[in-house]
């Protein structure tokens, strides 16, 4: 079993006790690692019903099997998993880097982070050695302050560290945990979580080396990976990068402004990536073991935000612009710089600030709620007031810092209706009105509204399916992607990498089989893909979840697109969306409220888990068992 | 230790970094030390990749400085420099890894291995090295001193004189 570190880290940060336990090859070769490992690993160390930021939620932390080899995106993944505050179900974040190297090399597979610390504290963990060291000067601090501070005070500027920043420690729901300086993991609030801990950063020094089983196999594989990578597969995310996106779903009246109330931006020109590589981008780099390098740093180079330097990516960029009706780039980027040194989830800010625009422009708040701030959508300095406010908690930022399902319910009166969520997370950059397999997938996603949980925007944008209709079929399309997707985050190789994988599973499986030594086929690496996605779904299950809570926001029921054009009228109804989870539902193989069956889980390996469903299938469920 | 004569010393050829095209991913010191070492670390590494900044990334490897700062500080006259290509040599049998050379190195290309104690240099893989071979932006070169100040010299001509060479429709 190379590639994996074979251990399992625990720490108890209520007694200060650390200890560590192999990690189980039966484990790996199911849960392959990453988000599947993690959220296995949750389940198990995890009563049902916990609250998110109980000292009993566990947070997890884990790599890949191909993190800190050369396999291309596959050396530096992370990913941190635990119950969500924004969704109280499962809640995962991935992030990209050096910080995944540094923990393999460190020999860990995985962290449990247990309990609660009484005093501000944050982890060193010096391969074998870990320690629980005195944060009190850090509290406060923003990420890359944090990060800065560590390397200077351990004197080693190769240590990698992954932080919160203010608003982790304010238990803002939204709150992030950041590393290598730009990098995130941004949703449902592990930042919070982490924050509800006193666990203010992770810093890790690892030296130990990391061995594959077929060495020539896998030099072999990564070549062509290389040259895959310098390939149309890779183009869009070595030239304009994610920002390209603008103008490709503003021509298909899809990309969503002023808090989902139109579908097309008046100024997209003037946010586009390629306006930005002309005027912003000063320098793209790469993460570990990237052969594609996408991250795009943008420098403001006039104005009152000069010399702001910052990561760009179409998500966040949509979310503080368009969906905050905001056109000014420098402000944009701004935005987004501060929601790194603030430590919140930058597409969620968006959707928050979005959100109280849109109440402010009906009435439902007021300069007095504000505290004499114009919340009309655009106005960009406002946008960034409330950044800071929400972040810190200060005044109504401490309403908006619950995200935007627990502020509306607050705030009561119509709100809900412009709370843009699903299961409590703000959504993404996608106007799934007029993008109908995006809908399922957004709808079924088992940490709240995603694009990454899926790639059914796919399908829709490139106008394989009809994208304005419901329809028999994409259930099937939703699982397949929602599969290989799982496997992506668990190996955890790039999405952004995805294209690359010419034959798909087969491809994966070989790079997995290489650096483990393990034998693993397509079929059991799919296999393994669904067995995740039921993971998720049966721990949500546990918490409580189920077809109800399988739903679309307010406004995309019940506002159809206005925009003139392709998608004018479009919006997904209540026979849509009872269509697209009928159908989905089947798929899976789960009945119709959504849980899976005796037989599904059993013909997936998955036995164990049963006891969770036991009660909530119909009688003949349970018969058949 | 005396320079090499200069005419040897002008042949050598060693790993240079483009800082413009370097964006930090460590491929270098992936298959560095699988080749030199059958295992992904970066310690162990010979090239090494320093981000002072997101936009300031380069990774480093021996310069072949000529005399060798590295082979005049070594107490144990462990080191010594190939006249014919300018790596630096060890001799583990006189290594003990004091370190001295790294402390003489302006540019940090010498390494400790971290479990034989002894120190590692890039010996530019018997003239192929792999780094060169494997990085993804092709932002090694493995070329001599004076290739380096000819390319140099290319590209500030090229950006002094852009308008007459567009004027003219020179394609370069």
């Amino acid at each position: 079993m190379l590639g994996y570190a074979g251990r399992i880290l625990h720490v108890d940060l209520s007694s200060g006790k650390i200890w560590t336990e192999p990690l189980k090859e039966e484990l790996a070769k199911k849960y392959i690692g990453g988000i599947g490992l993690g959220m296995r690993l949750l389940l198990d160390h995890s009563k049902p019903g916990v609250d998110p930021f109980s000292p009993e939620n566990p947070l997890v932390l884990a790599t890949g099997p191909l993190s800190g080899s050369m396999v291309p995106t596959g050396g530096n993944g992370h990913a941190f998993v635990s119950k969500s505050p924004q969704t109280f179900a499962m809640g995962e974040s991935k992030s990209h880097g050096h910080f995944g190297t540094a923990m393999k090399r460190a020999g860990y597979d995985a962290i449990i982070i247990h309990g609660k610390s009484e005093k501000p504290v944050y982890l060193w963990i010096d391969d074998d050695s870990v320690q629980i060291m005195d944060a009190k000067h850090l509290w406060g601090k923003s990420t890359l302050e944090t990060e800065e501070a560590i390397r200077n005070e351990l004197k080693d500027f190769y240590i990698r560290v992954a932080s919160i920043g203010p608003a982790g420690e304010k238990l803002v729901r939204i709150a992030c945990i950041m590393n290598d300086r730009s990098r995130a993991a941004g949703r449902c609030g592990m930042g919070a979580v982490m924050g509800s801990k006193n666990l203010k950063a992770i810093a890790l020094r690892g030296s130990k080396d990391i061995k594959v089983a077929n060495q020539e196999r896998l030099l072999e594989l990564i070549k062509i990976q290389h040259e895959r990578m310098k390939g149309p597969a890779a183009r869009k995310y070595r030239t304009l990068g994610t920002p390209e996106n603008v103008l490709v779903l503003q021509k298909l009246g899809a990309m969503p402004t002023n808090n989902f109330t139109r579908a097309t931006f008046d100024g997209a020109d003037r946010i586009s990536g390629e306006y930005l590589n002309e005027r912003f981008v000063a320098k793209i780099i790469g993460c570990s073991s990237c052969a594609m390098r996408c991250e795009h740093i943008a420098v403001v180079p006039e104005g009152p935000y000069k010399g702001t330097t910052t990561r760009i990516e179409y998500e966040p960029l949509w979310a503080i612009g368009p969906n905050c009706g905001v056109g000014n780039l420098d402000a944009i980027l701004k935005g987004m710089d501060l929601s790194n040194y603030y430590g919140v989830d930058a597409i969620s800010i968006g959707g928050i600030v979005g959100f109280a625009m849109d109440l402010y422009e009906h009435g439902i708040i007021t300069k007095e709620d504000t505290g004499g701030l114009e919340l009309n959508f655009g106005n960009h300095e406002a946008m960034i007031e409330m950044i800071k406010r929400i972040s810190l908690r200060e005044g109504f930022g401490n309403v908006l810092a619950e995200g935007v399902k627990l502020a509306a319910e607050k705030i009561g009166n119509d709100a809900p209706k412009y709370a843009v969520h699903i299961k409590g997370v703000e959504m993404t950059g996608y106007d799934i009105r007029g993008l109908k397999t995006a809908a399922l997938g957004y709808a079924v996603s088992f940490r709240g509204a995603d694009h990454n949980r899926h790639g059914a925007y796919g399908p829709d944008v490139a106008g394989k399916v009809n994208r304005f209709k419901a329809e028999k079929g994409r259930g099937k399309l939703v699982k397949e992607t929602e599969d290989l997707y799982t496997i992506i985050d668990s190996l955890i190789v790039c999405k952004f990498s995805r294209g690359t994988y010419v034959e798909g599973y087969k491809d994966l499986a070989a790079l997995f089989s290489a650096v483990t030594g393990i034998e693993m086929t397509p079929e059991e690496l799919q296999r393994a893909g669904e067995r995740i996605n039921n993971l998720g779904r049966l721990f949500n299950i546990r918490e409580g979840l189920g077809r109800k809570d399988d739903s679309m926001p307010w406004k995309v029921m019940n506002v159809p697109i206005p925009d003139e054009g392709v998608a004018k009228g479009s919006f997904v109804s209540q026979e849509d969306l009872d269509l697209l989870l009928d159908d989905y539902y089947e798929v899976r193989g789960w009945t119709k409220e959504g849980i899976p069956t005796v037989e599904k889980l059993t013909e997936i390996g998955m036995e164990d888990l049963v006891y969770i469903v036991k009660d909530k299938l119909e009688p003949k469920g349970q018969e058949e068992e | 230790m005396a320079a090499v004569p200069m005419a040897e010393s002008a042949k050598w050829k060693m790993v240079s970094c483009d800082p413009d095209k370097c964006t930090g991913c460590t491929v270098c010191e992936y298959i560095c030390s699988l080749t030199k070492e059958n295992s992904f670390s970066s310690q162990k590494s010979r090239i090494r990749t320093m981000r002072l900044h997101p936009l300031i990334n380069i990774s480093i490897a021996c310069r072949l400085c000529s005399p060798a700062p590295c082979v005049t500080a070594c107490p144990r006259d462990a080191l010594t420099q190939s006249e014919q290509t300018g790596v630096i040599m060890i001799d583990d049998d006189k290594c003990d890894g004091c370190s001295w050379c790294i402390e003489a190195c302006d540019y940090g290309a010498i390494t400790l291995h971290p479990e034989l104690k002894k120190v590692r240099i890039c010996d530019l893989c018997e003239g192929d090295p792999k780094c060169v071979k494997w990085c993804p932006e092709e932002g090694l070169d493995f070329t001599t001193k004076d290739i380096l100040a000819q390319k140099a010299r290319i590209a500030v001509t090229k950006k002094l004189f852009k308008e007459s060479l567009e004027a003219a429709g020179i394609k370069t």
